[in-house]
Parts: structure tokens; sequence; C-alpha cells
């Protein structure tokens, strides 16, 4: 055993009084490791047993202006002793290592809510960095919060003298000493962040030694600085029964992916091209060739597609993945695979745009180009997964309705989802349903049709190498049953009706569309993919306010469940929150001739809670 | 027990479909020989596919009794690398033109190339837009007149072999969709090649820029305005075959046989040299200046991209086991709850 977890990790003297939940953020320069210690926060929570709920952000460049308000990255994570949906709209505890990450923060703290402050970060110029002509700490601004002023520089420098680092390098441990800070503040175990560092930095023993003391000497600042009478702590959610473990939704999505192939018993290929925030998934999935996966970075978006389309040919579980700008060059190949009717998954894990947008921020807004964003009448089965550790169930199902309809499946995931962490309880794999996929043999009676079909407008999968079944397949309008290019008018009008009916057949292997709250009343609230968090824990806090308001949360959104349209008329108004300008609700007008309110954001940011049930409220008095 | 292959023949090839070139094009003589050459591989069809992207050329998948798909304009490549990588057992062949493999497509074959994909691929170059009636193409020449040139092409044309090689192909080829014993051999010979095969054919289209390679087809002036490419032979060319290249520093030059100069000055063809250079050389000869090289112009080994992959997957088996996704799931930090 190293001397790093060797030493017992100290626990406190001081009392630590009970909170139901708490949210904090740790806000820094890009450099400053921010998103590093949130993710330890996070773990060490989950490991706890609270229910967790994170939400990374941070500027697309990779190193922007040092100290200056682009540059700033933060991480909030909200843990809990109850089910939590979302990462919390205001912050109990914000901690900021400079004055750039104060300003652009300060505003989500609750009053009487914790501020604690690398004060020595607050020289002229780092608040010339910021746009800042005075130091907020010096004024009244700051009165509504309790303001915990920490040298933190100065101790850390101090604290790993020992290891006789460079200022920069020493300099570069202050965020485990904000770490070691946050965790006495909520009594977490210092445990799992020492095992995490032998692990990160065994092979650098001296960084390693640094980063565990500067994380025991922030924890033991707060242990016996006068500022922090008591510290708090939040007991053990009350999960389901089972093994958990933390996922990220990327992570959830490349592992339900994996599952997906081996439960029908096929080798998966990855075309992919790197964009942000997609690309976590062709990292995840290229650590596992020893699942038989096959990761290929294809030169641009529309080789990655076209790759998968060809593997897709040959009989692997293929799939793609990108962002809104990717899934519009993919739009040609999308509707080739339309064409060919071969089963494949295609994942956008959305972002803000359009065009280039904002790469690290997250959007709803390519719900229409999913819909119709192809040439032609060109319809695919979409799929939103509603929270991180949801996209392993998605990816089961996508692929499940891949296969047996023989079309690809689009899955709308977001940068929300995708980098947000929750707790995931963890399957018994054998209890997973398998994926039956059939191939024909060749040796089957009859003329080998490659466009006949079976009930469920599904043609067969014949594979290259089969004897017998050597056929050809394009982009040029099939002959129904033969698939020989056909020209002839009724023909096309037949394929059209058939690819649109094959889609629309979906509905009837899809699980009813539930309803949370009462079955009929005043205000139903339709959600889909990353909202689901916001509008859950918005509809529950308004019941019991005593509202008549229910929530229905879409994961199938083509074809839409078949009890929907029952479901819309039992509401006196319906309620879509989205964070673009309408999108399903256009859809849900256009399909059902409802009436639909609006409640829309597009500035790059999730749904506060507050926001939605603002809305509800609203419209509940609104109706009065 | 063993089980003997049947023996096939061009009409085992040959699909129900009606050919739909116009009369006189030459991709019915790079069909023919096509059907010709792969019953002679021992390859059985159903191992056999064919990808091609739009245009013209790109309708001969429908003509051969094998897999096949006709995809979207200028990724045939893409598709390819795709269904070799994860089905390494299949012969896959790409069929593209100069408009798709050279323009909207120029990315996907450079990358395909450079990879070295197992693929055998296969550019039918008539140096015109013949699918949507007669644009210019990226080979066709300065000044060319076409409907969307009314003035001439100020577009300075790319030479399908210098991509080729300066990506690196393993398998670089040239051949002429008339010369049919030619083009025979060499499309033989890209079927045997490991890694990626390029074959540049001069094809004419007899409808939009006929008569187009004529120069380097007629009888009268094939043997001066060509240069058959022969490994560990010299360059010998011209009816009296008295004509050679003759290498003067980094610069080839035309020298007459006799007068002083013998076969052993000449430039001899390696096709077998690692190094792509004298190659590529021999790639930017063109008319009036030299006679255009046909035959093959590099043939090496090199690591295919399609091998490498899977032998990743192989390793990473052995080295960590099948994947277990029961372990897979518990492999970060977990908890339980009661």
């Amino acid at each position: 055993m190293s001397s790093i977890t060797s030493e017992p990790a100290p626990s406190s003297q001081k009392n630590h009084e009970l909170v139901e939940s708490a949210t904090v953020r740790l806000a820094g320069d890009s450099g400053d490791g921010m998103q590093l210690i949130g993710t330890q926060l996070t773990n060490t929570s989950a490991l706890a047993g609270n229910d967790v709920a994170t939400f990374p952000d941070f500027p697309a460049e990779i190193r922007a202006p040092r100290g200056t308000r682009a540059g700033v990255s933060g991480f909030q994570v909200q843990f809990a002793a109850e089910d939590i949906f979302t990462p919390g709209d205001t912050l109990d505890t914000l901690v900021v290592m400079n004055p750039a990450a104060l300003v652009t923060n300060i505003a989500d703290l609750r009053k009487g809510g914790i501020l604690i402050v690398n004060e020595e970060s607050f020289t002229k110029k780092d608040l010339k960095l910021a746009d800042l002509t005075e130091n907020p700490l010096d004024d009244d601004s700051m009165n509504s919060y309790r303001v915990i002023k920490v040298p933190m520089t100065k101790l850390t420098r101090q604290s790993v003298e020992e290891q006789g680092l460079s200022v920069k390098m020493a300099d570069r441990c202050r965020n485990f000493f904000a770490m070691g800070l946050v965790f006495w503040l909520y009594g977490r175990e210092l445990e799992p962040t020492l095992r995490f560092i032998e692990t990160k930095f065994g092979k650098k023993p001296d960084i390693a030694a640094a980063n565990s003391k500067a994380l025991r000497s922030g924890w033991y600042y707060g242990e016996t600085t006068e500022a922090f009478i008591s510290g708090y702590k939040v007991d053990p959610a009350k999960l389901a029964p089972g093994r958990y473990t933390n996922v990220m939704g990327n992570q959830a999505l490349a592992w339900g992916l994996i599952t997906a192939a081996a439960k029908s018993g096929k080798s998966l290929f990855l075309g992919s091209y790197p964009i942000t925030p997609a690309s976590d998934i062709l990292h995840e999935l290229s650590k596992f060739k020893n699942f038989g996966v096959r990761t290929f970075q294809a030169e641009d978006e529309m080789a990655a597609i076209c790759s998968t389309i060809g593997a897709a040919f040959g009989g692997a579980m293929a799939l793609t993945t990108s962002s809104g700008p990717g899934i519009a060059l993919k739009g040609e190949a999308m509707g080739l695979g339309v064409m060919l009717e071969l089963p494949m998954i295609i994942v956008n894990v959305q972002r803000g745009g359009p065009s280039t947008g904002l790469p690290t921020k997250t959007e709803q807004s390519d719900l229409l180009q999913a819909m119709f964003g192809r040439n032609g009448e060109c319809p695919m089965p979409i799929l939103a997964p509603r929270s991180p550790s949801h996209c392993f169930e998605v990816a089961l199902e996508a692929w499940r309705i891949a296969a047996k309809f023989m079309c690809p499946v689009l899955i709308l995931s977001d940068g929300y989802i995708a980098n947000g962490a929750e707790p995931w309880r963890i399957p018994d794999v054998d209890d997973l349903p398998e994926i039956p996929i059939q191939h024909p043999t060749g040796h089957e009676e009859g003329e080998f049709l490659p466009y006949s079909r079976d009930e469920n407008l599904a043609r067969p999968w014949a594979i290259p190498g089969t004897p017998n079944l050597m056929h050809r397949i394009g982009g040029l309008e099939k002959q129904q049953g033969t698939g020989n290019v056909s020209y002839d008018p009724e023909n096309h009008e037949c394929m059209i009706k058939l690819r649109q009916e094959k889609v629309d057949r979906v509905a009837s292997v899809i699980p009813p569309q539930s309803v949370d709250g009462p079955e009929s009343g005043d205000l139903l609230v339709v959600s889909w993919g990353g909202t689901y968090g916001a509008c859950t824990t918005a509809t529950e806090r308004c019941r019991s306010e005593g509202l008549s308001v229910a929530h229905a949360h879409l994961v199938h959104l083509s074809p839409f469940p078949t009890n929907l349209a029952d479901i819309l008329k039992n509401y006196k108004r319906i309620l879509v929150p989205e964070l673009n300008l309408g999108q399903l609700s256009s859809l849900l007008r256009s399909k059902y001739m409802v009436e639909t309110h609006q409640l829309n954001k597009v500035q790059g940011k999730p749904f506060a809670v507050d926001e939605v049930a603002a809305a509800i409220r609203s419209e509940l008095a609104s109706m009065r | 027990m063993t089980t003997e292959l049947p023996v096939l023949t061009t009409a085992d090839f040959t699909t129900n479909q009606d050919v739909r070139w116009c009369p006189g094009c030459g991709d019915y003589s790079i069909l023919a020989q096509m059907k010709k050459v792969l019953p002679q591989l021992g390859v059985p069809r159903e191992k056999i596919v064919f990808i091609s992207g739009i245009g013209c050329s790109s309708r001969f998948p429908y003509y051969m009794n094998t897999y096949g798909i006709h995809s979207i304009h200028g990724r045939a490549p893409a598709f390819a690398t795709g269904l070799k990588s994860t089905r390494p057992d299949l012969q896959v062949w790409v069929i593209t033109g100069d408009g798709d493999g050279l323009s909207i497509g120029g990315n996907h074959l450079m990358h395909c190339m450079r990879r070295n994909v197992d693929v055998n691929i296969v550019l039918f170059n008539n140096r015109i837009y013949g699918l949507t009636k007669g644009q210019y193409s990226p080979t066709s020449e300065l000044g060319k007149v076409t409907k969307s040139t009314p003035m001439g092409s100020i577009d300075n044309p790319i030479h399908p072999l210098s991509i080729a090689i300066g990506c690196e192909a393993s398998f670089v080829a040239r051949s002429i969709d008339t010369n049919i014993k030619h083009l025979g051999t060499i499309l033989r010979r890209a079927a045997e090649h490991r890694g990626t095969a390029f074959v540049e054919v001069y094809q004419n289209c007899n409808i939009f820029n006929d008569k187009v390679w004529d120069y380097a087809k007629a009888r009268e002036t094939k043997l001066d305005t060509t240069v058959e490419l022969e490994h560990g032979k010299p360059l010998i060319f011209g009816k009296n075959r008295d004509m050679g290249i003759r290498l003067n520093g980094l610069e080839p030059e035309v020298v007459e046989l006799g007068k002083g100069i013998t076969e052993d000055d000449l430039l001899f063809h390696d096709e077998q040299a690692s190094e792509p250079s004298l190659a590529y050389l021999l790639s930017r000869m063109r008319q009036p200046d030299f006679p255009e090289p046909i035959g093959v112009f590099r043939a090496v080994d090199a690591p295919k991209y399609d091998e490498l992959l899977n032998a990743q997957v192989e390793e990473a088996k052995k080295a960590k086991g099948a994947g277990d996704l029961q372990s897979l799931f518990n492999s970060g930090d977990t908890w339980e709850v009661k």
C-alpha cells in the first residue's frame, strides 16, 4: 500500500448538520481542474448513497484566455437523500477560483448561501482580466452571502512544500485543496479520492503525494477554521435495492450499444468523426475491442455514416454518432439508409445551433431536423433518452426496433444528458432480453426477393457471403419485391407509403405513453429528452401545492405512442416546455390538431425547475 | 473432404438487368473484361461485392451477379471501408468515375488509399460528366468547352494517378477500355493485390467527349503516344521501338535509341520500389511531351487498415479476455443499496 492511502483519512470532530440535499458549483478557469474535482465530488456522493445529478458547463475553447469570463469552467452537482431529477436550480455553495468565476456565477447562489473564494486570485491583474474595476470582495455586494475567503494559493504551496515542486506545479494542486474543503463541508469521505489520485498519478509519485496533501490540507482547513462552526451532511437516498454505479450519458449509451450487440449476437461497428459533444461515445467504444467492437474514425461525417451503411450491409450492428452539424452532413446517406432498408443506429447528441452554434452547450433544436431534415419522404423512428442512465435502455430499444423493422433508427440525445451523470442500478445481464436476428441462409425455397416483406414490413437481411442470394441495392427507387430499379409511378408511391407504414408500425411494439399525476385535469405538461428532470420535479412540486397538473414525458418521438392522442384530450390545456422555439409543440399541433402552449428557452442552458414551475402556475392562473 | 469450387463462366456473372449505357460506350468493354476475369480468380460470386457511387460508371454493380451497392455520389470508398473492415473475407470492388471519385468523392478516395484498405478501385476516366449531360470534369483539359464552360475550362486538371501515388496507394495502374487484353491483365493483378489497388481506365464517352483518348487508342498513333510499363524492363516505345525514356537528373526525357544511346541508358521500371517518387514521375508524363505510361506503376506490400483493425481486436481479446458485460458494468466504483 502506498503512503497516499496508508495514512488514514481524517474524521471530523465538528458538528455536521443534517440537510435533505445540497447543490454545489465549482467554478474556475478552464485550466483549473474544476471538471475533475466536480466528478470526484459526484462519485464520492454517489458512493455515500446519495442520489446525484450533475451539470458540467465549460467553454468550447480548450484553453480560453486565462482569467477571462469566457474561460470560466463550472461543474454543478446536486446530491440528496431523496430521488432527484436535476442538478438543482440555485446553489447552496459556490466555490470560485478567480474573479471571472465569481461574476459569472454569483447570480445562481441563493441568498445566505456559502461562497468560498480563493482570495489571492483577486489581484488588480485578475480583476482586470475579468473586466472588473473594483474588487467585489471589498464592497458590500457580497453581503447577502456567507463569504469564506481562503488564501488557497499560499496554503496549497505550504502543504506541498515537502515535495519540492516548482511554484507552477504546486499551484496546480489548488483544485485538490478546494475539493478537500468542500469534502469537509459536506462530510464526504476522502478515501475514494485518495484512491483516485493514486491510480491517476501513480506513475508520478511526487504529484500524487502533493495532490493528496493538498486534499487533506483543504479538509483540515475546514476542520480548524473558525469560519465554519459546523458542516452539513446528506443521508443516503432511498433508491431501489441493488448495486449502483455512477454513469454519464455518453458512457451509458456506449454500454447500451455493446450490450445490444451482445444480445443480438452481433459485432459492433462504429463509423464516426469527432464532434462535440458526441466524441466521448467514440472514445468509450474504442476501448472495447475485446468485445469485438470495431471503431473507425472516418475522414468526415459522410464517410462515417457511409462506412456504417457498408458495415450494416455486411451484417454488423453498425452505428454512427455525431451532433447537429454532422447530422446535416450525413443527411443524404441517411436517406440511402432508409432506401436500402438496412438496420443501423444514428446518434445525434444535440448542441446549440444553427451552424457551429454553441458546441459545448445543450439545446433540443434538432427534432425537426431529425423528423424532416432529408430530401424526399424519408421517415425513421426517433427515440430520445431522458437522463444519463436512460441512454443505456434507449440504445437497446433503438437496436431492437432497427433489427425488427430493418430501418435506420435515430437517437436524439443532448449535451446535457451526454455529460451529466447519475447513479445507475446495474442490471443483471442475463435478465436483459435477447434481440433475435435472422439472416436468410440461401437454402430457402423459391426465388429470393430482396424487397419481400414480413409481418413488420421488414425485408430479409441477406448478407454477402451467403450463396444464392446475390443482389444489388442502391439509392434509386426499388421495385417492391425484386428490389430492381424501378421508375414506375405507381410503384414509387407504393414504396413511399411502405417505408412510412413501416415506421408507423413501430408504434405497435413500443410501450404506451405513461402519465405522472392525474389521468385528467387542468394542465398536461408534455416534454421530451433532457428536460425530463426539470419537468418531473416542477410538476411534482406544483401537484404538492394542490394544482391539477400531470406530466407526460415522450421517449418515442417517431412514431408517437398510439395512446398519446387520447391522453392529450384529457386535459384542458397542454404546456410544452422545450429548449427550442417550439418543435415538439408544432409536431403535436399538426398531428393531433390540439392547441399547445409553449415554454421555450434557447440559452444553451437547461431549464431550472423554478422556470417550469412558474410557467405551470401562470398557465393555470390564466385559466381561472 | 474437399469441396471443389464450381467452374464459373462469364454468364454466371451476368444479371437479368438490361445494360443501360449508351450504345458504343467504353463501359461495355470494361464490364466484359471484368466478367471474363472474375471467373478465373477462384472466388465464389457470393464473396464478391461491387460498390459504386453516382454517374454512368456507377451503374456497374447492377450488371454484375454478385452482391452490390449503388451508393451515393463520391462515397463508395467509405462504404467499402466499412464493409471490408467488418468482413475481411469478402473481395470488395469500388467502381467510380472522374467526377464521382475525384470531384465530390476526392476526400474518400484519398483516405481509402492512404489507409490501404484491401479494396480494388477502378476509376473510369472519360474526362467529362456524362450522366448530367456534358459538363467538364476534374480531369477535363484546360480550355475545354462544355455546357458549363462555354468560354473554355479554366480549372487546371487533376491527374488521377498522381493523386493515388501521392497517397502512397500500394497498387497503382492504368489501362485503356479498348485494349482488352491489357485491361484484363490489369484487372486481374488488381484483384490479386492485397491492399488498395487503384486502376485508372481511359474510357471513351462517345456522346459527350468522343475520341478524347483516341491518340492512345488509335492503331496509327498509340505506339507513339503510350509506353507500356513492364517490371524490370526499360521504357521503350514507338512504332519502331526506337524511342525511350531517360532520366536526366530528376527530369524524364524522350531519347532516340542508337546514336550512342543504348537500352542501358534508359529508365528501368521498378514497380516494387518502396519509394514512390519514380512512379509519381511516370504519372506526370503526358501528351504531347511524353508518351503516357500504361500498365502497373506501383505494386508494393504495405500494412492494410482492415487487417490491422482486426488484429487489434484479436490482440485485445488475448490481452483482456473476451469482453464480459457484467464485469464492465461493475468496473467503476459501485455501491449497494439494500
